[in-house]
């Protein structure tokens, strides 16, 4: 194997060739045109290049590919939500990326170590039981744990019993795992190339050409293109992308703020999240500590940071893991997040007719995509919503169908 | 710390507030369809621009206007209610 890594290292073909390829001109019309190549575009584009045949399909990005929030998220990969509805979705996204590396030809470094869920409160431990035996009829590997075995789960922890805030319990849910997320991006839009779908970076939509009713193409900043469908999936500009169609959203767009250590020799194999005390840790393969919490106090479209979230990001972590205080902040970055009422996502038709969303993702989108992009790609090229996403529907607020998991969501990462 | 002007109390940490949202028209109660009131309890105009708002300093709960932009984060002006609503107006 080593003598195989040098042959490999000295062959004249090293390095290997661009993943990508960049087509130069725009055609006139595509049978779909996908708004925004991120994770979430690009996965709708494989999918409906691979699953259904329709190659004549352009991704179009304003900036370049898993620019946006696909590469600002905290790349946590779960299922354990409180709706069926929910975990039966993030569930067939969990299941999607066991093998989603293989299926891509391209290393996700997919890592599922497993998710602990802190609780501090009775009423949490409540709503812990309700996941955990949602969770265990939809077939995902979650469980309630005491305080012994969060010990054992992760020995570092500090869980004095006359803290503020006792750990009171937790859940523990042996699906959870992290994921490169610019490789997802990546990994799809290789493979969606070479089925023919063709990848624009640097070409915003401008406007949405509106014809007898129906959608029926796009304006950008290259000129205008004709389309079959039309599907957005632009995380943080949902909003604005969507009144160009004409359609107002449910949708308030929050900031959300992470940060990363300097790398630390490896002592936290699951990820650890406290809902209560507004943080989730986890540690990457390159050692460092990739820390997330709550979202920004109000609405804004803005990625500056915040000092104020920022400390309150390290003094929650400290009452887990008192022994990091001396641990630098090596990075910190914010993404733009579009919430919904439900913490749940938009997906499916919306009122014009040819026009597709894939919106609200709010703070919960990378774990998502691969499942998104298989189902939204199904729906676009079936017109048949398939029942997975059908509770997810915009139609869901006008009916009061709400799929709340505001409490499985918010800081939970 | 971002500081915010508040009408009745001065300078004041952001902190201190709570933003509830832009100033919108409830639809009239007797002639709105069940749409329309689902489109005004749900919906939101998610402005990336100049917006007004309600906003509320909690220590002393008093409430007034702020004008900020959610593009770059600036408060451009805060100002009490009194100045858009004179007594016995609706929102």
């Amino acid at each position: 194997m080593p003598f195989g890594l040098l042959k490999y290292g000295l062959r004249k073909r090293y390095p290997a060739g661009p993943d990508l390829s960049w087509p130069s001109d725009l055609k006139s019309r595509y049978d779909v045109v996908v708004i925004g190549g991120g994770g979430h575009g690009l996965a709708i584009a494989y999918h409906l290049a691979k699953d259904w045949g329709i190659h004549d399909v352009c991704v179009l990005d304003k900036g370049y590919i898993g620019g946006g929030n696909t590469a600002r998220n905290t790349t946590v990969i779960r299922s354990n939500y409180i709706t069926p509805e929910s975990v039966r979705f993030y569930k067939a996204a969990v299941d999607l990326f066991g093998t989603l590396s293989s299926e891509l030809g391209f290393n996700l470094m997919y890592s599922q170590r497993g998710q602990l869920t802190l609780a501090h409160s009775d009423a949490t431990i409540r709503t812990f039981r309700l996941r955990a035996e949602v969770g265990k009829f939809l077939g995902t590997r979650i469980e309630m744990v005491d305080r012994a075995q969060i010990h054992e789960i992760v020995p570092s922890l500090h869980m004095p019993e006359d803290a503020r805030y006792p750990i009171l319990g937790g859940l523990w849910h042996e699906d959870g795992g992290t994921a490169r997320h610019d490789a997802l991006a990546w990994g799809y839009a290789a493979r969606a190339q070479e089925f023919g779908v063709e990848v624009h970076q640097r070409t915003e939509v401008t406007g949405i050409r509106i014809e007898k009713g129906r959608a029926a193409g796009v304006e950008t900043s290259r000129g205008a293109i004709g389309a079959g469908q039309v599907v957005q999936a632009v995380a943080g500009m949902s909003s604005a992308v969507a009144k160009m169609a004409g359609i107002v959203l449910p949708i308030r767009t929050y900031p959300l703020q992470a940060m990363v250590t300097q790398p630390l020799k490896p002592f936290l194999d699951p990820l650890v999240s406290s809902a209560g005390l507004h943080v989730y840790v986890s540690q990457s393969a390159r050692g460092e500590l990739v820390i997330g919490g709550g979202s920004d106090p109000y609405e804004l479209y803005s990625t500056r940071p915040t000092l104020e979230m920022k400390e309150g990001l390290a003094q929650h972590l400290l009452e887990l893991f008192p022994f990091l205080a001396n641990v630098q902040i090596l990075r910190q970055w914010a993404g733009i997040t579009d919430m919904t009422p439900d913490y749940s996502p938009i997906m499916g038709r919306s009122p014009l007719e040819n026009y597709w969303l894939d919106a609200g993702w709010g703070t919960y989108g990378f774990k998502a995509t691969p499942a998104s992009g298989k189902y939204m790609a199904q729906a676009i090229a079936t017109g048949a919503v398939p029942e997975i996403i059908a509770p997810f529907g915009l139609e869901r607020f006008a009916t009061m169908d709400l799929v709340n998991e505001m409490g499985a969501t918010a800081a939970s990462h | 710390m971002k500081v915010m002007r508040c009408p009745l109390n001065g300078e004041r940490n952001i902190s201190e507030f709570t933003c509830f949202g832009e100033l919108t028209d409830p639809p009239a109660p007797d002639e709105a369809s069940d749409a329309e009131w689902a489109a005004y309890l749900w919906n939101s105009n998610n402005t990336a621009g100049v917006v007004r708002e309600w906003w509320c300093h909690l220590p002393t709960s008093y409430w007034f206007i702020a004008e900020r932009n959610t593009v770059t984060d600036e408060i451009l002006r805060t100002y009490p209610a009194a100045e858009l609503f004179a007594k016995g107006d609706k929102a």
